[in-house]
């Protein structure tokens, strides 16, 4: 299975493995990672579950589309940066096995 | 004997959630969670929805998969209820006549279904929706060309219709108020949901107040105060919830329509705390007291508890917000439109993609209600907790951008 490092912003880092198809918010809910809140469990309804991308991984995960969902839902979330994502909508695949992604300092 | 454990009465959404939560603040001993089903935590919102539509699986409606609470060694006591507590000897008793101590315990005792006292209640296929086993019994009766009545047309009423009718069943819904969604909506806004359920298929009654339900054993029928009868298959009974405040009133934890909190979720007992639908919590946007029955809702008060029993400083006061996903609608509902004197509509009401913003005489938003408008919801948000005034003709303004409007 993929493994995926979560970083607090306290530093303090996570990795977790998760199946292919799930989400990487999920691999943080599923395994209890603190700092991602996931309100509404994955609808990109809410934008708690924002995080920032590692510059190496950022060709592989992609940013959200120009005018998407996630990128309106992301233009009103908290301390955001060129690298942020809503993590219920990164896929996890094969492919993004090793992936790190960055906490912001809260979610709300 | 004593011990440093935390119980946690009630297995929902907001009982899972605080022990997660304790467990990712740091909290190393014991933690026991006490539900009364016999499922581990799992999502309530999907059970009026995809789950009734046969679209989710147990896995995708659990809180967290089961192997988590053996890993974060949390104790999982399914199929027992917490039948009194000692707040003096710091002690429950569990419906099996088992005690325990505690050194804080969580009250997470959920809402129920109102009931409500018609000839005919106690049939068979009178139906309420609040766990997963009531939503097996309402999915097991519907189905193509099966009638639903639908007594309240609350959200989930009206979820519920909306899946039925996915299933291919008819649909009658019966309001006693002139409109849906009287108690959590505006009137525009009932205006859009009762046109759009009818464009589906689903036949409304307004202002219909219901004598008796109809058969003999199983219901047949709704009969209504004016002498009709609305033929059915099954009825569905959601007219509100009433909040599970009795273990704690027992135990004189303070009450008043849900158990009293502060905004560390702390009841009157300093080592009591309670969390969710059966609270009575402090708004301090809104300088008011209420019960709040939502997801969101019960996610910040675990946050509250959780962050109380591990010495972290409380999370900032929210704003509160709600959803409903009903046919391809997707309504987000943020703030409570308290001292409101003026709704102004962004977007467009016909295409089914608009937002109501509640503004108060000076023109501080209070709340917004958002259909197909994320956007507007998240905006929406930003500028509530700002309590940014703007003015009507700036909101409606299409070439105003909620980027402009929430800076």
């Amino acid at each position: 299975m993929p493994k995926i490092t979560f970083i607090e912003h306290n530093g303090t880092p996570h990795t977790v493995e998760i199946a292919v198809g799930k989400s990487v918010m999920q691999a943080a809910v599923e395994n209890n990672v603190p700092g991602i809140d996931a309100d509404c469990g994955g609808e990109c309804a809410c934008a708690t579950c924002h995080v920032y991308v590692d510059a190496a991984w950022l060709s592989k995960t992609g940013l959200p589309a120009a005018g998407s969902q996630e990128a309106s839902m992301l233009s009103f979330a908290a301390v955001t940066q060129p690298d942020s994502r809503l993590s219920c909508q990164i896929k996890v695949s094969d492919e993004l096995d090793g992936l790190v992604v960055r906490m912001p300092e809260g979610q709300h | 004997m004593t011990s440093d454990r935390i119980i946690i009465a009630g297995a929902g959404h907001a009982g899972g959630s605080a022990a997660a939560m304790l467990r990712q603040l740091g909290w190393k001993t014991g933690i026991t969670l006490v539900g009364e089903e016999p499922l581990p935590p799992y999502q309530r919102p999907p059970l009026s929805k995809a789950w009734l539509k046969g679209e989710a699986d147990a896995d995708s409606l659990a809180l967290r998969p089961l192997g988590f609470y053996n890993d974060a060694d949390i104790e999982l006591k399914l199929g027992m209820s917490v039948t009194k507590i000692d707040p003096a000897a710091h002690q429950v008793t569990f419906s099996d006549d088992d005690s325990m101590h505690y050194a804080q315990l969580i009250l997470a005792t959920g809402s129920r279904a109102r009931r409500i006292p018609l000839p005919g209640i106690d049939q068979a296929n009178v139906l309420e929706l609040r766990t997963a086993a009531d939503a097996d019994k309402l999915k097991a009766v519907l189905g193509p060309g099966k009638r639903l009545a639908v007594v309240g047309g609350g959200y989930i009423g009206l979820e519920a219709a909306a899946s039925a009718r996915a299933l291919g069943a008819e649909v009658t819904i019966v309001e006693i108020a002139p409109r849906v969604l009287a108690r959590v909506a505006c009137e525009i806004l009932s205006n859009f949901f009762q046109d759009f359920h009818r464009s589906q298929g689903v036949t409304i009654e307004l202002g219909a107040g219901v004598q008796a339900l109809e058969g003999t054993g199983t219901v047949t029928g709704v009969r209504l105060a004016d002498g009709r009868v609305i033929p059915c298959d099954a009825a569905l009974i959601g007219v509100g919830g009433v909040p599970n405040e009795e273990l704690a009133r027992d135990a004189g934890i303070a009450c008043d329509g849900g158990i009293v909190v502060d905004l560390s979720a702390r009841t009157s007992d300093p080592d009591i705390f309670a969390i969710g639908d059966c609270t009575k919590r402090p708004l301090p946007l809104y300088n008011r007291s209420m019960r709040l029955e939502s997801v969101p809702n019960a996610l910040e008060q675990a946050k509250q508890a959780a962050s109380a029993i591990c010495g972290r400083p409380p999370p900032s006061p929210e704003v509160p917000w709600f959803w409903s996903d009903q046919y391809d609608l997707r309504l987000q509902i943020v703030g409570l439109p308290f001292d409101a004197i003026e709704i102004v509509v962004r977007g467009d009401l016909a295409a089914g993609k608009f937002a109501l913003f509640h503004l108060t005489a000076d023109g501080t938003v209070q709340a917004v209600e958002a259909v197909n408008a994320s956007t507007e919801f998240m905006g929406g948000r930003r500028i509530i907790q700002r309590r940014k005034q703007l003015t009507a003709a700036r909101i409606a303004d299409p070439t105003v951008t909620m980027q402009e409007l929430a800076s």
